[in-house]
């Protein structure tokens, strides 16, 4: 037989001066690497990820986030900083199970809504139980995680699409139970039906009552701070390793003394303790709870937080809940629109940016649109003053130039139809022509695009913004799949 | 039985979908030490045997035994964790993940800490995890240069070809088996690795002290690893014995020439 010492050879890495040649693995190996550096500012932001230490990155959004209530408005707090933090937490629930074992839950949502009705059951005037939160929170939790179980325990079989389905349904079923099953239970309704659980009591640390938005606000924080430690010692161990493992091949995990299934209903539970968690807190701090906060909207707002932000990599889920969440509210209807309109036109920027290459064709086409638009606007005006008569509405200073540049007639409404009717043909014509004839044509679509939106949508910010995100979220997909920080993944070579 | 019993042996094995049988009362054992071949035909029920012994599969009839206990109807993460690991044809590795971690996953099956001592980083956690990492770094050192250093951070989906092969052989050596099924692990390799996993197949028993039993066409390697040689077609056990006595079987030249049938 053949002794250890005669393998040939191989040689070291090249050195990195030395230029590679062609053929030799190792440059074929690291064509990834390459593609990576060239892949802009989103490419930036990935190799961020990997040069700052965990611990580093977690530090320095520790204090931002700390720091947040010293300077903003309690309103603000409530809407930016909270709704932030428990979006994150839901994310990174979420991304264990989809994330790191790869199980597609789309029940996920009805996990939070337990949690958070669960907590109401304990602490409200509801049963007139007023559990501390010390007791409460790991009942909650532990609770939601069994919950997870149960539902892992037929899914564990199911798998992609079938598992969504079957968790789908679970999710619309929770709704259903709680809006419209409301079970009787000592003379009184469980759930509370459509109108839900009010006056549940704040969460408190070891009997100090947590009523302050700051309060509730440092408080949350810690949750995910803790969270987020926990999350990475976790990913680095044989479970992490293990849920990873089974996500690339179940079958090949199996045969490598993994115990599959066990795993699966470890990542249901695991998840569902987390978004149990969130629950508690998200009940506590909006003092009451209904059905309508745990129905498909927030699920799918978590999703595009998890995607946006690259499933896998807990940083990315924290900048993809704060992106999300951020422009939501931005976006809110009780906000002035013409923040709406300034984030339409940056996005319209920014998807030319990412979409267009070479730059001098980008900058055809950002020139050709304005002029475009001024040409456009001042022939309207030269044939009928009455074409560019309508007003921006609710017109910020960014409104008042809107206007010398977009058509808006008086009679808004056939028109808005028209040009609607035109963005789509001139969509779809887009799709279908290619080199000189796509950049020319892209100047006249995306000056319909901004006639649409301003007659059309910019009056309806909670259409406008779901759209808005779509487009956003598509683009996105398209020309980085991985999302911001997640690792490209690669299915077959 | 009087004399020792084997560390593998299949008794009568059958296996058949639908009508197809594709092990038909198979039975051969391997001793302790041993380096022995499997070899037949494409679709000869090779890759089914392992299939079989991994669990993947469960036979129709017969026994699987291994260290003296039956193994049929074991999970096949159960298998595992008894002491016998695999390597896939098709190569099976965990592409999204980096080379070290692949052979770190496999150590799940003889590793104990939970959940909640990883999170908390408690010392058995924090100790297994030196222990798993140490294991990995030592069963790629035993590939040399080849998955050596830089490459333990690297995705496994940029490895070549016959690199991955390697991997997926440090991969089951990850699960501290005691006997190795390789299938086809010089499949797709060209002369000199061919000649290098000879080698390698050899050190595996010397140095590492598995029982190897290896699928494999190249009839190089067959010669130069085996201990005992055992044929198979349809299913059936046609030979075995030493390499030259397979070789120069009649049915074993019938089944891979087919002279019988090519009239």
């Amino acid at each position: 037989m053949g002794s250890g010492g005669d393998i040939p050879e191989i040689p070291a890495r090249p050195d990195e001066r030395e230029r590679p040649r062609v053929g030799v693995d190792e440059w074929v190996a690291n064509v990834e690497d390459r593609r990576e550096e060239r892949a802009g500012i989103a490419g930036l932001a990935g190799r961020i990820d990997d040069l700052v230490p965990p611990w580093a990155r977690l530090a320095a959004f520790g204090l931002v986030a700390a720091s947040l209530p010293l300077w903003m408005e309690r309103g603000d707090l409530f809407a930016y900083g909270i709704f932030t933090l428990i979006y994150v937490l839901l994310g990174l629930g979420l991304n264990v199970v989809v994330g790191y074992a790869g199980l597609l839950d789309l029940g996920y949502v009805a996990f939070f809504g337990f949690g958070a009705y669960f907590y109401a059951l304990l602490s409200s005037e509801q049963y007139g139980i007023h559990w501390p939160s010390a007791v409460s929170f790991p009942v909650v939790v532990v609770s939601t995680a069994l919950l997870g179980l149960v539902l892992g325990i037929p899914s564990r079989r199911l798998l992609g699409d079938y598992l969504a389905i079957v968790t789908l349904f679970f999710g619309q079923a929770f709704v259903v139970f709680v809006n419209a099953a409301n079970p009787t239970v000592r003379g009184k309704g469980l759930t509370g039906g459509p109108n839900g659980i009010a006056d549940i009591d704040p969460n408190d640390l070891f009997g100090y009552e947590l009523t302050t938005r700051r309060q509730q606000y440092w408080f949350i924080l810690g949750a995910v701070l803790l969270v987020l430690i926990g999350l990475h010692f976790l990913s680095e161990s044989r479970t992490g390793r293990a849920w990873r493992a089974l996500r690339e091949d179940p079958l090949a995990a199996e045969a490598m003394s993994i115990p599959v299934n066990r795993l699966k209903l470890m990542a249901f539970a695991f998840g569902a303790a987390i978004a149990g968690l969130t629950g508690c807190m998200f009940a506590a701090v909006l003092t009451a709870v209904t059905s309508g906060n745990f129905a498909l909207p927030i699920l799918i707002t978590i999703y595009a937080a998890v995607i946006l932000g690259g499933i896998g990599s807990l940083t990315g889920v924290v900048i993809g809940a704060i992106v999300i969440n951020v422009s939501f509210q931005f976006l809110a209807p009780e906000n002035p629109q013409d923040n709406a309109r300034i984030l339409f036109y940056a996005v319209i920027v920014l998807l030319l940016l990412l979409g267009i290459r070479p730059l001098w064709r980008l900058a055809a086409v950002l020139g050709g649109t304005i002029a475009f638009g001024l040409m456009a606007h001042a022939i309207a005006e030269a044939i009928s003053p009455s074409w560019t008569a309508g007003a921006v509405v609710e017109g910020g200073r960014f409104g008042d130039v809107v206007a010398d540049w977009v058509i808006i007639p008086a009679d808004n409404e056939r028109f808005a139809n028209a040009a609607y009717i035109a963005l789509v043909v001139a969509i779809l014509a887009l799709t279908k022509i290619h080199g000189w004839w796509r950049t020319g044509l892209l100047v006249p679509t995306v000056y319909l695009a901004t006639i649409v939106w301003e007659t059309s949508f910019v009056a309806q910010p909670a259409v406008a913004r779901w759209i808005l995100f779509g487009a956003l979220l598509v683009f996105l997909m398209t020309k980085r799949p991985q999302g911001l920080l997640g690792t490209p993944r690669v299915e077959i070579v | 039985m009087a004399e020792k019993e084997a560390l593998f042996e299949l008794r009568a094995v059958t296996k058949s979908f639908g009508g197809l049988v594709v092990a038909d009362k198979l039975s051969f054992h391997v001793d302790e030490g041993e380096i022995v071949s499997l070899i037949g035909p494409n679709g000869a029920g090779k890759t089914t045997v392992f299939n079989l012994v991994t669990g993947l599969y469960r036979p129709d009839s017969g026994e699987i035994r291994f260290e003296s206990r039956d193994i049929v109807g074991l999970p096949p993460h159960r298998i595992t964790q008894l002491g016998i690991a695999r390597t896939f044809q098709t190569l099976r590795l965990f592409l999204n993940m980096t080379v070290k971690e692949n052979v770190m996953a496999a150590a799940y099956g003889h590793t104990r800490s939970t959940v909640f001592e990883a999170i908390f980083r408690l010392p058995r956690a924090r100790r297994e995890e030196r222990e798993i990492a140490q294991l990995a770094e030592e069963k790629l050192a035993f590939f040399g240069q080849r998955l050596a250093g830089y490459r333990h951070d690297q995705q496994a989906y940029n490895l070549s070809y016959a690199n991955r092969r390697r991997l997926e052989i440090a991969r089951a050596m990850a699960t501290n088996p005691r006997l190795l099924l390789l299938d086809e692990p010089a499949a797709g390799m060209n002369p000199a690795e061919t000649h290098e996993l000879t080698e390698l197949i050899g050190r595996l028993r010397t140095e590492g002290g598995y029982t190897v039993l290896v699928i494999e066409h190249d009839m190089h390697v067959v010669e130069g690893i085996s201990d005992r040689v055992i044929a198979l077609d349809h299913g059936i056990k046609i030979a075995e014995g030493s390499f030259e006595q397979v070789a120069t079987n009649e049915r074993v030249i019938e089944a891979y020439l087919g002279l019988r049938g090519a009239a």
